[in-house]
């Protein structure tokens, strides 16, 4: 069978599953809607909140990003890993604790503010809207290679299902089909990752044959110091060795860790399991199914990047093997003959580099570029699909909380029943699914870029204001509003200044202490904290029930009965 | 759970959370980042230990911390479940005549 037919039957399989979860799933109140009923194992809610975190950036960008940036690709491994610990220590099991069903419920209840409230909602459909973008234009990048239909028509299928399971189960179905899409989309991580490495190393463990000496077809030696010639040879940049200034890789490592315990369509995921203990457990399940495909797309990175150059440089553009053409088609992949000699020059110098090649590709096109299987290539877009569909849902359905439970119920329409604020809550799904599909067709930039910002905004919006209000009783709303304020409004303003008012001048030279765009989400922490502290000194202490609201998330579940 | 209690369960939770996150920043931000070049002298396979770190090594022990976590918090929780459970029985001892 062709990778066509392949690609056909696994998308098929994949979505009908959805379909049938999401059927069997429907939700039937505004908490099965919001949080599941509370009622998710911390098993079930650690593949969900793996499947909800992995994105397409995970999935299809982030190895092909590492293979380019060699070294310095480190601030996307720990900083989106290194943010679980922060979340695990510092949030999860208070606000588990605290038990409503948005971040925007804890922020305006516990800064007692109708005004702290709206800021929250507006931060948070702002974080989600900017991160949700990507996913679309993923899933289209997805279905317009592997299934030659254009990219609106790929992203017209893809909002489609969305739309069905969100719409139907809310959380409840979101949950558990993020539960069959972690499954899909590690499968489909794994198995092209295992057949590399035992094909270049012998080695059927990715993490191993990382670190392994490579088959004698391949040159023999220790895989990273081949890499490492490879690249001194050809004019790159050595891959074990950063680029990157130090404090840049410092800082953007940093707002990856915040923003990734600021995000709040991760945080959401934490109310749906049943106490404080589970919310613990369960954070614990996310980062090992999360460390699984973390661990394995450095390697991938390396296999991959070595596997090109093997295959591409200074070969006869006629002798080129078939994934290279097809990818060219795309536009993914390009060729231009600048000496003439009918010959890839695939070096470090851009004046005589005869080969582009886009990031997003390492992954998508590695299976082909090993010459694997043709199911094991189908299985990769499965698995893109899988992590682009299930991050999308998580996101919009904070955005259908955010304005039917947070603006309608808690904010200017708190008369109306639990079924309208169901319908309010599927009427939002629904336009948030049209306007992150018409985003996805027309779409801002590279997949993980447009990511990284979102971690920048919530590193400087919610990770201070929420990790203060459990840490510090005495933090008040003056403190905590001034913070997310000033945080989110420098921090937006910077990365808007680079990247769209004055994009020439996005170099290390101009940028301010050397961070760049994607790293300023922690000086915008920084700032937030320092204004709020400042603040809150000079304004007065929250009164005793809020206080008292603290007290108590700070007690285990179990413990609280006095 | 009395005030007292109350108050030094969280300071004892305060001890777990800040000493976890030494850990963290000391091997993600310390050997991951600062002090990377340095440890990348160290061989051992075919991988430098700094680069080790900062790509798979960091990541292996951010999982480890985690289930510290959770293990020393349901131990503090057992124990202090416990304590509040004893003092309600002598406080209902103490109640009736």
């Amino acid at each position: 069978m062709s990778v066509q037919v392949w690609t056909f039957v696994f998308v098929f399989l994949t979505f009908g599953l959805y379909i049938g979860i999401a059927i069997w799933s429907r939700a039937g109140s505004t908490s099965e809607f919001y949080v599941a009923g509370s009622g998710v194992p911390p098993l079930a809610n650690g593949m969900a909140t793996a499947a909800d975190w992995m994105s397409a950036a995970s999935f299809i960008s982030m190895a092909g990003l590492i293979s380019f940036l060699g070294r310095d690709g480190t601030f996307y491994l720990m900083g989106w890993t290194g943010g679980y610990v922060l979340l695990a220590l510092l949030l999860a099991p208070y606000l588990r604790k605290f038990g409503k069903f948005t971040v925007p419920d804890f922020i305006g209840d516990r800064y007692y503010s109708q005004s702290a409230r709206l800021i929250a909602v507006f931060c948070a459909i702002a974080i989600s809207f900017v991160y949700v973008c990507g996913q679309m234009q993923g899933a289209g990048i997805v279905f317009s290679r592997f299934l030659e239909v254009d990219i609106t028509t790929g992203v017209v299928i893809g909002m489609a299902i969305v739309f069905f399971y969100a719409v139907m189960g809310g959380m409840k179905g979101i949950t558990y089909t993020q539960v069959a899409q972690y499954c899909v989309l590690i499968f489909a991580f794994m198995v092209p990752a295992i057949f590399i490495s035992i094909l270049m190393t012998g080695i059927p463990i990715p993490q191993i044959g990382f670190g392994a000496e490579l088959n004698e077809a391949f040159g023999g030696g220790y895989l990273l110091d081949r890499l490492d010639g490879l690249s001194q040879e050809l004019g790159f940049a050595t891959y074990t060795e950063g680029q990157r200034s130090t404090q840049d890789v410092f800082f953007i490592t940093a707002a990856l860790m915040f923003g990734t315990a600021g995000l709040p369509h991760v945080i959401i995921r934490f109310f749906t399991v049943p106490n404080v203990r589970d919310a613990r457990r369960s954070a614990g399940y996310a980062l090992i199914f999360i460390a699984i495909l973390y661990t394995t797309a450095p390697a991938v990175a390396a296999f991959a990047r070595t596997n090109l150059i093997n295959t591409v440089d200074n070969v006869e553009y006629t002798a080129v093997p078939e994934w290279f053409s097809k990818w060219e088609s795309t536009g993914l992949i390009a060729f231009d003959d600048k000496n003439n000699d009918g010959r890839i020059q695939y070096v470090g110098d851009p004046e005589t580099n005869e080969l582009n090649v886009n990031r997003d590709i390492m992954v998508l096109a590695n299976p082909e570029i090993a010459g694997l299987p043709n199911w094991v290539v189908a299985l990769v877009a499965a698995g893109a699909l899988a992590a682009a569909l299930s991050t999308a849902a998580g996101l919009l359905l904070v955005i259908s909380t955010a304005v039917a439970h947070d603006l309608m119920k808690r904010s200017f329409m708190p008369d109306i029943s639990e079924k309208q604020e169901l319908l309010y809550a599927r009427v939002a799904i629904f336009v948030a699914v049209l306007v992150a599909g018409y985003v996805g067709i027309n779409p801002p930039a590279y997949v993980a870029q447009v990511v990284a910002y979102a971690f920048g905004l919530a590193a400087a919006s919610f990770f201070p204001a929420i990790v203060l209000g459990i840490f510090q009783k005495r933090m008040n709303r003056h403190g905590a509003v001034a913070g997310m304020i000033a945080g989110f409004l420098f921090t937006a303003s910077y990365i808007i200044y680079f990247k769209t008012i004055n994009p020439s001048l996005d170099n290390a030279e101009n940028w301010w202490l050397g961070i760049s765009p994607e790293g300023i989400g922690t000086l915008g922490t920084l700032i937030n904290l320092s204004f709020a502290l400042t603040v809150a000194r000079f304004t007065p202490e929250p009164p005793p029930d809020v206080q008292a609201i603290v007290e108590n998330i700070r007690l285990p579940g179990e413990a609280v009965a006095r | 759970m009395s005030d007292k209690n109350a108050h030094s369960y969280w300071k004892s939770n305060i001890k777990i959370v800040s000493s976890l996150l030494v850990v963290w920043f000391i091997i993600s931000f310390g050997c991951g980042i600062l002090f990377v070049d340095a440890l990348d002298n160290i061989r051992f396979g075919g991988f430098k230990l700094g680069f080790w770190i900062a790509q798979q090594g960091a990541i292996f022990v951010f999982v480890i911390l985690i289930y510290i976590y959770i293990h020393l918090m349901d131990k503090l929780d057992d124990k202090y479940n416990q304590r509040a459970s004893e003092e309600s029985r002598s406080d209902t001892q103490e109640d009736s005549p």
